[in-house]
């Protein structure tokens, strides 16, 4: 647990970063600092291990007050990742993941196992192991910083911007591969980020912070997107929290319907009623692309002649998927798969916002299936 | 000039006293410079750190550096009361020199460390001094190369200088020369060059050994 205690930092040339500020993080949590530049986000995450010195106030690591412990000692026993991945470029990736458990004076080949590990549950090629860190892109540098983060196993971890220098697709997937570490590993995390999506997807708490240090909202994101504490926060969660809460959304009551379907290698005869748009499957029964209405089959049906579809919705995951798998399909039908990805029917926006309507008004929408 | 040549070649004490000249040039302009860097780290180091010892010690390193090396060789025996043909003189003045000519570029290098990976360090749990030793100083050392190279030239030809109040190396030859035996200025001067190549080649490939992620970063770039 990580505890902060009306902590405020004044800067020597008189500029207030934090201001007066308590927020408890939870054991085995991610909890999100997220705000816009200069809210003074960086400087609660390096009060932590003690690279700011707060001016008041305390912070409190597991109900131990930072200030107990040497700083050099106390930093060891926390993780850090900073946002260009801050690798120490003359050394190797391996060894880079291997500093820390030789500060606390392991030997350099239990170092090096122990960081051959870590690049494995990272997910890092293990060809990639003896090379210099320019010799890799900038999302592999991130897993690396991230593995050298956990080289010595800290119950804490504190993470700045680690993932926006990378681009959208592998700032995602870095996402989803944090999301997947935590869940085996349970660490206490706190993570700063300017990007209310990353905060939303990865914190179980959110911390919005204002201009000038101020905390304005800490809450779960489902409670942040549907009851932002006041102006401030109403802006910077943007237009589309509606929709992002969606993301929170569960889909009982959601039934796939049916839809016309045909394999790819299917001739014009096996075709059914063209009036419709047909789905096309693969000989798995995986979805493939869709048909238009009435377009003339010429001989086998091939790729080439399908249109692409939209975004597949698993089924059981939350409705913001099933509401952007209809919006984006060609057809208007939101394909439903299940974890293969094997094609299970479809369901459309306006199924959506029905269910999202009989929640809002149970008696109404029971009255009306009556 | 051959035959001048061949004749100073063939005589063995010729010979004999040559090596032993340039054995003196090579103690005379190396050890300063071991030591010139030496001293020169922690100097650039107290001036990176400490903000108002910054533009004092470049000052003095640039003062120090325009004082005429003949004037140093003769005032130094009456500062120090060392012996007028002592070769302890010329070391402490090219020691001076190589420090002043030094600090500046391992000020440069070391404040050329990328600062995310210097605060990367910190958070490690590296103490100040074990991350100058283990992170700083490895990452500067191509750019303390080139400081290195430069002190290196000057050192190996301000060691001629030094034979004009007496001490050894190969200024002995242009003396030597002057007074009456022609063929050693060509001699001396070829050695010296020689000598400055020599030293400043083995000062580039020590640096592309001690530094093998550079040439890892330049494949990058040119691929
Ligand atoms: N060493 C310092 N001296 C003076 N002011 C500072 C110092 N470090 C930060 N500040 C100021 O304190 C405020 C908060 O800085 P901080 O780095 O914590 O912001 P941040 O939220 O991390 O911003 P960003 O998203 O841009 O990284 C800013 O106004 C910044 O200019
Ligand atoms: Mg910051």
């Amino acid at each position: 647990m990580i505890e902060f205690r009306s902590v405020r930092k004044q800067y020597d040339d008189g500029t207030v970063a934090v201001q007066e500020l308590s927020l408890t993080v939870p054991v085995g949590t991610i909890t999100v600092l997220v705000g816009p530049s200069g809210c003074g986000k960086t400087t609660l995450l390096r009060m932590v291990n003690r690279m700011i010195e707060p001016s008041s106030g305390a912070v409190l690591v597991d109900g131990d007050d930072v200030r107990d412990s040497e700083p050099a000692g106390l930093r060891r026993g926390i993780g850090y990742v900073i946002q260009q991945a801050g690798l120490f470029p003359h050394r190797t990736v391996r060894d880079n993941v291997a500093t820390v458990p030789r500060l606390f004076g392991h030997s350099r080949r239990d170092a090096r196992r122990r960081a051959e590990g870590l690049l494995e549950r990272v997910g890092l090629p293990a060809e990639l192991r003896k090379r210099y860190p320019v010799q890799l892109s900038g999302g592999q540098q991130q897993r690396v910083g991230v593995a050298r983060a956990l080289a010595a196993d800290p119950p804490v971890l504190l993470m700045d911007e680690p993932f926006s220098a990378v681009d959208p697709v592998v700032r995602e997937g870095l996402q989803d591969e944090l999301l997947r570490l935590q869940g085996e590993l349970g660490k206490t995390v706190l993570f700063v980020t300017h990007d209310i999506d990353e905060a939303v997807k990865l914190g179980e708490n959110v911390a919005v912070l204002r201009q000038g240090g101020y905390l304005a909202q800490y809450a779960p994101p489902e409670q942040l997107l549907a009851e932002p504490a006041d102006d401030f926060v109403t802006s910077f969660v943007g237009r589309d929290r509606g929709y992002r809460r969606l993301s929170f959304v569960a889909s009982d009551g959601l039934v796939p319907g049916s839809v016309d379907t045909v394999r790819i290698g299917d001739t014009s005869a096996d075709v059914p009623s063209r009036a419709e748009w047909v789905l096309v499957l693969d000989p798995h029964d995986r979805p493939r692309g869709w048909l238009p209405p009435g377009a003339p089959i010429h001989g086998q049906l091939t790729e080439d002649q399908l249109i692409a579809g939209g975004s597949l919705y698993t089924s059981g995951a939350p409705l913001r998927g099933a509401l952007d798998a209809a919006l984006s399909a060609p057809s208007g039908l939101g394909v439903v798969v299940d974890e293969d990805g094997v094609h299970l029917g479809v369901v459309t926006a306006r199924q959506v916002l029905d269910i999202l309507e009989s929640r809002r008004h149970p008696a109404v929408a029971e009255g009306a299936t009556q | 000039m051959m035959e001048e040549l061949l004749r100073y070649f063939a005589s063995p004490s010729n010979r004999e006293v040559l090596l032993e000249q340039l054995g003196q040039h090579v103690y005379l302009s190396l050890v300063p410079l071991v030591a010139g860097v030496l001293l020169a780290l922690p100097l650039g180091r107290i001036a990176q750190r400490i903000g108002w010892l910054r533009a004092a010690l470049l000052g003095g390193a640039g003062i120090v550096y325009t004082i005429p090396s003949l004037a140093v060789f003769v005032l130094l025996p009456s500062l120090l009361g060392t012996d007028f043909t002592s070769s302890l003189n010329v070391v402490i003045a090219l020691t001076l020199y190589t420090t002043a000519l030094l600090v500046r570029p391992v000020l440069d290098a070391l404040e050329a460390v990328p600062a995310h990976v210097t605060v990367a360090a910190t958070a490690m749990g590296y103490r100040p001094h074990r991350r100058f030793l283990a992170v700083e100083l490895p990452l500067a050392i191509p750019a303390l190369t080139s400081g290195v190279r430069v002190a290196s030239v000057s050192n190996i030809s301000l060691v001629s200088v030094g034979a004009l109040v007496g001490t050894g190396g190969l200024g002995r030859l242009f003396m030597v020369g002057f007074e009456r035996d022609l063929v050693q200025i060509p001699v001396g001067i070829v050695l010296t060059v020689l000598l400055a190549l020599l030293v400043d080649l083995l000062l580039v490939l020590g640096c592309r050994l001690l530094t093998p992620w550079e040439r890892a970063g330049r494949a990058v770039i040119a691929s």
